[in-house]
């Protein structure tokens, strides 16, 4: 360290040390709280807080699909195109968390949005398709995923179904920013060469079938649409025929695990490289009883009408209890994955990785309702 | 009131002398139908009335905090302190308990959850949730076992030896309802037992007792402390001091008999520990209706009293929300008619009245109180300083003597009873 730096250093030290003993006094001025408790009542989207964001807009885009324009927390840092971000939601009361593409790139105006179509029995997607209102806060996690544009490839295909076109959309509006004067054509996005390959049940159900189709009409990808209705379910092996250069691009696909797996096996049959991004993984379908493991690698098996507190008790593992009829909520431990049953009511909780986030139940009313791995 | 088992002996009502053992599982099902229905609907506005509520205490104590850095000018004082005591009255109760028995786990958000809530009060969230949800909810009213019955310093039940040591439990009652939050904390550290079985270098209660300090030190020096100095600029240092002081107090108090109105009015029932041996949840259900007393009367009433004013309703359902209390009323007193049962519900006043007149009559040897009039009072002190004063033997006979004068007035009173009996 030279000379000339100590002075500002021992000031920027002074002031820190100044913060650090203002907060201090505001935490012993608001203890049990903390300030943030008190400042979240005025500015939840200010820089420090929990990342949040409030909804602005939400705009149509077909009867089941709906794209949802959030102001950030001040401390969103920001995503690249193709990633996804994690929306907690409260719907009924309940906070729900689903991860959802960004679907524009980085924009002039610091907001972000999701497009999300309502799938059936979907809690989140009907929510927000069709109930949410603007002003709504919701929290956030930062911008997550590796489905994003390499910059070493020039000559693309991309393989989509139904929602997994939203990443793509988000790459693609990206590259080719949509105008009032038309599609604007950026220096960094010339000599792509792009091919588009949809899959949808039928055109109007197809979201954002409009960009693509406008795009495709610029001249600025390919796109070529197959929908149910018009073109029968697509076999993935047609894809050759579809796409005859395929073997000379890079393929990313995003879509249902079906597609998925059928595209994962032609190009690895056919040697090629293929990038995938997958949502809505695998639901837990609840079943009658499971395995359940706890933090040290115990693995039990519980029927579907014990309480997880005895099994795990049975089998000698430490658990927290208390009045063992679901009133003290002394006994619950995260659940990191898998299905419980409450046996008053057969209510299901279930948590999916990624989703949902992890969930604290009661063990001493719940069974296990598929395999549950427990934090514990 | 005696233990219900032993009622019959004794010639009182045995309240469920009445229900069989069918009647009793149909009133679990029934109960527990009421709560399902609560919760199939349960969602969005229940989720807004807690964050709403949340948000109102928060901005009020803000407020009131801001105020009382004025607070030498007296209209100040008074309107920081108002606010200051209701703010902590509504954290406690209507918050924080019910945070902390899981009543809105179901939402899922971190912030508004039984495992990680905490609140104003002395006693940290973690063992208040041991002692209150896991040991009263679910021993309610057993003698011997639900501490909450006297809190271990009272007499609280016929059936319980008279000492002199009882003389004193209005006052003890009293200094406990004005130092509520520490009673509480001492409590629940079960700090009497603790020490009389000098158990006081236990590691875990040590690791408790620690906890317990640090928490009463973090509260002190927020409201007797950190505030006052705040105040300091405009000359309010003692002002704030004596603002937060009064609003604990006050806090105390009302919390305190809120509490009592819940078990000790008379009507309650208490029970033996032997009865609870292979109890049902019909059984369960049914010493939670009888073992719990509502008061009658506003809505803000129910607010401040973290709706423990649907003391019997929350005893059935301790983890539904507790904004629906009022509205499963209607139909666990129609339940209670039902099957004959008595719904112990009575406006404030009487019913902070009945629970003051119990410690007082139990402080008091058995039918000392009922048995006294004006005219007799000379020998009925002269009985009662015998018997604080002389030995157990003394006491025993005294006891009968006032037994049978108990017998003797009411047969006085209702000939046609006893010669029915008879």
């Amino acid at each position: 360290m030279t000379t000339t730096v100590e002075p500002s250093a021992a000031a920027a030290h002074r002031g820190g040390r100044l913060r650090d003993r203002a907060m201090r006094v505001a935490e012993a001025a608001t203890t049990p709280l903390v300030p943030a408790d008190f400042l979240d009542l005025f500015a939840p989207l200010r820089s420090g807080a929990e990342l949040r964001g409030r909804i602005e807009e939400i705009h149509p885009e077909t009867a089941d699909a709906a794209t949802v324009v959030i102001r950030p927390g001040a401390d969103w840092a920001g995503h690249v195109p193709g990633q996804y971000v994690r929306i907690g939601i409260d719907v009924d009361g309940v906070r729900q968390w689903r991860a959802y593409s960004l679907t524009h790139g980085p924009r002039a105006d610091g907001r972000i949005s999701i497009t999300v179509k309502a799938v059936p029995d979907g809690v989140v997607s009907n929510h927000i398709v069709h109930q949410a209102r603007p002003g709504t806060l919701v929290h956030l996690t930062q911008a997550e995923g590796e489905f994003v544009l390499a910059t070493d490839h020039d000559r693309l295909l991309f393989v989509t179904a139904g929602s997994g076109i939203t990443p793509v959309i988000g790459m693609l509006r990206n590259l080719f920013p949509s105008t009032d004067d038309g599609v604007l054509r950026l220096p960094r996005s010339a000599g792509l060469d792009i091919v588009v390959v949809h899959v949808a049940p039928s055109h109007p159900h197809s979201i954002f079938i409009r960009d693509l189709e406008a795009l495709d009409a610029a001249g600025v990808i390919t796109l070529i649409a197959r929908y149910d209705d018009e073109h029968g379910v697509l076999d993935i092996n047609d894809i050759d025929h579809l796409v005859p250069d395929l073997a000379s691009r890079r393929t990313f696909a995003c879509g249902p695990a079906g597609l998925l797996d059928a595209l994962a096996a032609h190009h690895d049959a056919a040697g090629l490289e293929l990038v995938v991004e997958q949502f809505r993984a695998s639901r837990v379908e609840p079943g009658e009883g499971g395995t359940v493991t706890f933090a040290d690698g115990r693995t039990l098996e519980a029927d579907g009408a014990t309480p997880i507190l005895d099994v795990a008790e049975s089998a000698d593992v430490l658990m927290p209890s208390g009045c063992r009829m679901g009133i003290c909520m002394g006994c619950v431990i995260p659940l990191k994955e898998g299905a419980v049953r409450d046996l008053r009511n057969g209510a299901i909780t279930s948590v999916v990785p990624g989703e949902t986030g992890v969930l604290k139940v009661q063990t001493c009313i719940n069974a296990a309702a598929g395999d549950c791995h427990f934090d514990h | 009131m005696t233990t219900i088992q032993k009622k019959p002996a004794t010639g009182e009502r045995n309240p469920i002398a009445h229900l069989t053992e069918a009647d009793i599982e149909a009133i679990g099902v029934e109960l527990d139908a009421i709560r399902q229905s609560v919760l199939d609907d349960r969602g969005a506005s229940d989720a807004a009335y807690i964050r709403r509520l949340i948000a109102t205490q928060r901005h009020l104590e803000l407020g009131s905090r801001v105020v009382l850095l004025f607070s030498a000018f007296p209209p100040a004082w008074v309107l920081g302190t108002t606010g200051l005591s209701i703010a902590k009255i509504l954290d406690n109760m209507e918050i924080g308990h019910n945070i902390l028995h899981g009543q809105w786990d179901w939402m899922r958000d971190p912030k508004i959850h039984s495992s990680t809530w905490e609140w104003d009060n002395a006693t940290p969230a973690a063992q208040w949730k041991h002692s209150h949800n896991e040991v009263h909810h679910t021993y309610t009213n057993v003698v011997g076992k639900d501490n909450d019955l006297g809190y271990g310093i009272m007499r609280v039940d016929e059936e319980q030896r008279w000492h002199p040591f009882h003389l004193g439990q209005p006052l003890w009652n009293f200094i406990n309802a004005c130092l509520f939050e520490y009673g509480i904390a001492a409590y629940d550290l079960d700090l009497g037992a603790t020490i009389k079985k000098k158990q006081h270098q236990d590691p875990a209660f040590r690791a408790q007792a620690g906890q317990v300090l640090r928490k009463i030190r973090k509260q002190a020096t927020k409201d007797y402390l950190v505030h006052p100095l705040l105040s300091l600029p405009t000359g309010s240092f003692l002002p704030t001091l004596a603002a937060n002081a009064t609003a604990n107090v006050v806090r105390n108090l009302w919390s305190h008999s809120i509490i009592m109105c819940g078990h000790f009015p008379e009507g309650v029932e208490t029970f033996e520990k032997r009865s609870i041996e292979g109890e049902t949840k019909g059984d369960w259900y049914v010493r939670q209706m009888l073992g719990s007393a509502n008061i009658s009367g506003s809505k803000f009433l129910h607010l401040m009293s973290g709706n423990l004013s649907h003391q019997i309703e929350h005893h059935l359902f301790p983890d539904l929300p507790s904004n629906r209390y009022a509205e499963v009323a209607p139909k666990v007193q129609a339940l209670f008619e039902k099957y004959d049962l008595a719904y112990c519900a009575r406006p404030l006043v009487p019913q902070v009245y009945s629970a003051w007149h119990k410690v007082v009559r139990l402080s008091l040897p058995n039918d000392w109180l009922a048995t006294t009039t004006p005219k007799n009072l000379p020998s009925q002190l002269k009985t009662l300083y015998a018997m604080a004063t002389k030995g157990p033997k003394v006491r025993r006979a005294a006891q009968a003597r006032l037994t049978q004068l108990a017998r003797r007035q009411a047969a006085a009173s209702a000939p046609t009873e006893v010669s029915a009996a008879a």
